[in-house]
């Protein structure tokens, strides 16, 4: 058995992930204490492996020996076992429903896991089969709108930046007045989203695409998020994802 | 909690698998519902209206609210009408069967899509994919989180058998039109039982539409994939070379 593995809670998670930093976040509102483990996903633990062998990915929350994958599920299962304080989401089944259903359109539209992870888990700089890779994922449905904003040039970037602030002109829809997504009470949804906003400058060094202009209600809800201590301390400093981000274009020889 | 059983009315699609999720789980839970079939190109403006972000069906009408996105109203289902329960109460089991549900709405069920919309290499490797997919179920069953179980809900039904089941039936479907094997009893045998099972079921018999219908249904959605599949994959062409 390897080593940690009946260790109370591990989190698995890779620094800049946004996924990572949905189920720190979590954790954090829950008042939980585990153990964080970074990965480096160009060479995955044994741990990493044994624990998500369907899809060899980060984050993974292990309980006790037990893992529990993706994201959202992470996050629901923490709510779950945690009942008594900090609920993240809402009694009413109508409420949740609706809940969840946000939460998976964050999932499906703003920045999908496959995306990303393909993108940090590529093997050397320069494969050939990167490009395949990425075609396929815009291909079949993987609409990656954050992604391509750094990713493409040209026409195809301002295919993205439109995408991109149809879905943000959405969320705003969905916020409109309240103070969260779930009205006075930060949950489910606002943890899905706010992990992304960390992105933003990123987006706006690349894509010339100012969120202040364009989603001024969803950088205010960032802005009220951020003062909530499991936020400020889950999320990396926007000029920190920037360095990675063009660390990132400099191996995929991207400009 | 008992809601007024006229109060709930499904606006779905007869061949949509999604449709027959929802449908399933108001027959597991004795609910009445009045049913409205939607045309999947031209939805009506009540589709519209209460599934503006999607504008798909299934989507559950109650209470003068709309829930919609298959999995999603499974849920709400289930916390509504408590008896008869569709998911486990152990946190731990509930992410389980989160898991694999979206691994079946993720994985399976793109790559059983592609099979059927695409042809020669293409289609053997999404076939190859199909049978990935369906191996990590099968050893799940066989020696993991579902050991031992008659279904993936335990002695009856559950939420990700609603979820995989209703979906399940397009393999032997697109078996015939397609002329491959993906559901081949040898390789698979604890998934091929737990299938024949599940359609075995009473409720689910009245679900899932006749054969018949759904074979004439693939053949006629073949005959559209195949071309539409031929202009876009010219037009992805160009959009990975002004890409790259």
């Amino acid at each position: 058995m390897a080593e940690g593995e009946n260790k109370g809670l591990v989190l698995l998670d890779f620094w800049v992930s946004p996924f990572g930093q949905r189920c720190r976040i979590a954790l954090a509102e829950k008042g939980v204490e585990y153990e964080y483990r970074e990965e480096n996903l160009r060479d995955k633990s044994p741990l990493l492996l044994k624990s998500n062998p369907v899809h060899k990915k980060i984050p993974v929350l292990i309980d006790h020996g037990m893992p529990v994958c993706e994201s959202l599920n992470i996050v629901q299962y923490i709510d779950e076992k945690w009942p008594d304080r900090a609920p993240l989401l809402p009694a009413n089944p109508y409420a949740r429903a609706q809940a969840r259903f946000w939460a998976d359109l964050v999932e499906k539209k703003v920045h999908p896991p496959s995306a990303f992870h393909l993108f940090v888990s590529c093997a050397a700089p320069g494969e050939a089969h990167f490009l395949r890779k990425f075609t396929y994922c815009i291909r079949f449905q993987m609409y990656e709108s954050g992604t391509k904003l750094w990713k493409l040039k040209g026409e195809a970037q301002e295919e993205a930046k439109k995408e991109f602030i149809e879905i943000f002109k959405l969320l705003e829809g969905e916020l409109g007045d309240k103070k969260y997504f779930g009205g006075e009470t930060f949950g489910l949804v606002d943890i899905a989203l706010v992990p992304f906003t960390a992105w933003f400058y990123s987006y706006e060094a690349c894509a010339n695409l100012s969120t202040e202009k364009e989603a001024p209600k969803l950088v205010s809800w960032a802005k009220r998020c951020r003062e909530r201590e499991s936020v400020s301390k889950s999320l990396p400093d926007p000029l920190k994802v920037y360095e990675f981000v063009c660390f990132l274009k400099k191996v995929y020889g991207i400009e | 909690m008992d809601q007024p059983p006229s109060s709930v009315k499904l606006l779905g699609s007869w061949a949509d698998s999604h449709t027959h999720r929802v449908q399933l789980a108001l027959k597991l839970k004795g609910l009445e519902f009045e049913y409205q079939e939607e045309d999947f190109i031209n939805p009506s403006p009540a589709l519209l209206l209460h599934n503006p972000v999607y504008k798909k069906v299934p989507a559950l009408l109650h209470g003068g609210r709309s829930i919609v996105e298959s999995v999603v109203i499974l849920q709400y289902i289930d916390e509504t009408w408590t008896d008869n329960p569709i998911m486990p109460a152990d946190p731990f089991e509930r992410a389980v069967i989160r898991f694999w549900c979206h691994f079946t709405d993720d994985k399976l069920a793109p790559a059983v899509g592609l099979v059927f919309s695409s042809s020669g290499e293409g289609q053997k490797a999404a076939v190859d994919q199909v049978h990935e997919n369906l191996k990590l179920l099968e050893r799940e069953l066989k020696d993991g989180a579902f050991k031992g179980r008659r279904f993936f809900g335990g002695d009856k039904i559950g939420l990700l058998d609603i979820v995989l089941g209703c979906g399940s039936y397009w393999l032997a479907v697109f078996e015939e039109v397609m002329e491959v094997k993906l559901i081949d009893p040898e390789s698979f045998p604890v998934f091929h039982a737990w299938l024949r099972d599940f359609e075995e079921q009473q409720e689910v018999k009245e679900t899932i539409p006749a054969i018949d219908r759904l074979l004439e249904y693939a053949r006629g959605i073949r005959q559209m994939m195949l071309s539409l599949s031929n202009s876009s994959s010219s037009s992805i062409n160009n959009a990975a070379a002004s890409s790259g």
